[in-house]
């Protein structure tokens, strides 16, 4: 991202216009011009950073003992946090979104990484399949996994009799502690697979030609320019297609919430839903917002010890071309 | 090139490479094919065949004259007006980001990207009890206003990007024969951006329409379609039809808006990271 700016040519900022004779004029020139940038972001910053002063009222709550059902509370320290780790569900829900993060960011990177390379071959069925790719990515998540969870229906889901063929017939799909997260991570991968089928591929696309045709020459192994060329300079994109997906993976709440809302029992249960439940159903919601404060820097701390990556590996990519 | 293409182990692999491609497609593809199927197919026929029934469009009837008409209009008014919002001062903006050169600029480029991953529930917690402390739940502006979260960051990033590839020569020169900053801007800039423009603004659309937790938890009367077709699946008669026809309804705008902007997608969806 910053690349591109850098590389971007700017207008020289607080010189005055060459017909400007007079003095004060081009003074108040300057004035205008030096503050025009924060003017004209202005609204965008008011109306985004309005969203955002409840977020300091959130940590406000969160030392309190704030709850939806009752009208008075009262400072209580630290004790909504102490008493997070001191719970079970917490580390339970938190060890079951990094899973759910780490399985559906696996399954998109290598099955996009595979697609994407045989979309990169010039066929009618790579032409067509560019094309419809996106719908699956288009359509709302929660109506992606609605068409599944009538798919994995058992009384008219289209699945069952091949499930049956495979001899899977009492194969319950979300119904089950012991399938459920596997069907979470096959509808995240069915809607946000063709997101890195779609970067990867243009990634692949953007690469340049001469690094490919000197191994040519030297006789490479289709395995070694891969591993050689093609890895290196793709790393980039790589790199930024896996931050959006595990910030997002983490984060995920509408697919999880519409296919098994955090259940059977608890198997499921991210911290988003964890934290849901207990805002909502629950009223608690001061016991809520530390779960997602603890959410909220996990997201942080991950995509930027991957942006520092992505930004060497721009670096290295740029050495390539 | 040629001669490998050729050779026998060569077509072998050729061939696993399409089938592997065609098992993807059917993955991809398939759910879509068949909420299709299923909304037209009657409920008599919903439990007895798969792929052999006689069509009708009842399904889509009863759904269009339910409810689902009003919280299809109210998800069309939302998103409209969020992007609408987005384009009067997101423009400026992402203008700003890409040309002017100020103080903390790339800060405010990221914290505005920010936004787009935030951590949605922790937002609503609070949000909630505020807005019903000012009057917003529940309401069209409460949506319109939280929706910025979703399209103003993307918005922004896509056109700073498209901003950049304009020369700055084409604005000093209509700047030198007298025009305002603001007629440059509006006249000459906007006219070149427009396909840009045209691009994230249906792409904000896209996520406006396809968001769900804001208006599930900030938002309970003035309710929009996607949140809706969720509950369907919900209701004690399930009608498997009328809930796949329902998800039609709602994905397949979308799918021909996806085809308009395909030029532009990648760009967007990378917010300007990778340019496709």
């Amino acid at each position: 991202m910053s690349t591109t700016v850098a590389s971007t040519p700017n207008r020289p900022t607080g010189q005055p216009l060459p017909d400007s004779s007079q003095s004060t004029e081009a003074a108040a020139y300057a004035r205008r011009r030096r503050f025009r940038p924060y003017l004209v972001l202005a609204p965008a910053m008011v109306l985004t950073i309005g969203i955002f002063i409840p977020f300091f009222a959130a940590i406000y709550l969160s030392f309190t003992d704030y709850s939806l059902n009752s009208s008075d509370s009262s400072l209580i320290g630290f004790d909504n946090y102490v008493s997070m780790f001191q719970n079970a569900d917490f580390w339970h829900s938190l060890w079951i979104t990094i899973q759910y993060a780490f399985f559906c960011t696996t399954v998109e990177m290598l099955l996009g990484m595979g697609v994407a390379l045989l979309l990169n071959e010039e066929n009618f069925l790579s032409r067509f399949l560019r094309i419809v790719l996106i719908f699956p990515l288009m359509i709302a998540p929660v109506i992606g996994t609605l068409i599944w969870k009538l798919m994995t229906n058992p009384s008219v889901g289209i699945l069952r009799q091949p499930m049956e063929m495979l001899g899977l017939g009492d194969f319950k799909w979300g119904a089950s502690p012991d399938t459920a997260m596997f069907s979470l991570v096959v509808v995240d991968a069915w809607v946000y697979t063709p997101f890195v089928i779609i970067l990867i591929l243009a990634g692949l696309r953007s690469l340049p030609r001469s690094p490919y045709e000197a191994a040519l020459i030297d006789g490479g192994s289709p395995w070694f320019v891969f591993k050689n060329l093609t890895l290196p300079m793709l790393a980039p994109v790589l790199l930024i297609t896996l931050v959006f997906r595990l910030m997002l993976s983490l984060q995920e709440f509408s697919i999880i919430f519409a296919l098994t809302e955090g259940g059977p029992g608890d198997s499921t249960m991210t911290l988003s839903l964890q934290a849901y439940n207990r805002a909502f159903p629950f009223y608690g919601l001061a016991e809520a917002i530390p779960m997602m404060l603890f959410l909220w820097a996990l997201v942080y701390l991950v995509s930027f010890i991957l942006i520092g990556f992505w930004r060497r590996a721009q670096q290295r990519a740029a050495g390539f071309a | 090139m040629i001669q490998r293409t050729h050779s026998p182990l060569a077509v072998v692999g050729k061939t696993i490479q399409m089938l592997l491609l065609l098992a993807y497609a059917l993955f991809a593809l398939f759910p879509l094919l068949w909420m299709v199927i299923m909304s037209l197919k009657p409920d008599s026929q919903m439990l007895t065949t798969t792929f052999i029934f006689t069509p009708t469009l009842e399904n889509y009837a009863t759904v269009l004259r339910s409810d689902y008409t009003r919280f299809f209009f109210n998800n069309l008014i939302v998103s409209v007006a969020a992007v609408l919002v987005s384009l009067v001062v997101g423009v400026p903006a992402a203008y700003a980001l890409a040309r002017f050169q100020f103080k903390l600029k790339e800060d405010i480029a990221f914290t505005i990207l920010s936004f787009r991953f935030a951590t949605e529930i922790l937002v609503i917690l609070p949000l909630y009890l505020i807005y019903q402390r000012l009057g917003l739940y529940d309401t069209y502006l409460g949506l319109i206003w939280v929706y910025q979260l979703i399209t103003l960051p993307l918005l922004i990033w896509i056109l700073r990007g498209f901003f950049e590839d304009i020369s700055p020569d084409i604005e000093a020169a209509a700047q030198l024969d007298g025009y305002s900053w603001w007629r440059v801007f509006l006249q000459v800039l906007l006219p070149l951006v427009k396909p840009g423009l045209v691009a994230a603004g249906l792409l904000c659309f896209i996520f406006a329409w396809n968001a769900f937790t804001f208006p599930l938890l900030l938002s309970n009367n003035v309710q929009t379609s996607t949140v809706i077709a969720l509950r369907y699946l919900a209701s004690d008669t399930v009608h498997y039809g009328q809930v796949a026809a329902a998800a039609a309804i709602s994905a397949l705008p979308e799918v021909v808006l996806a085809l308009l902007i395909q030029k532009h997608l990648v760009r967007g969806l990378s917010f300007g990271a990778v340019k496709g």
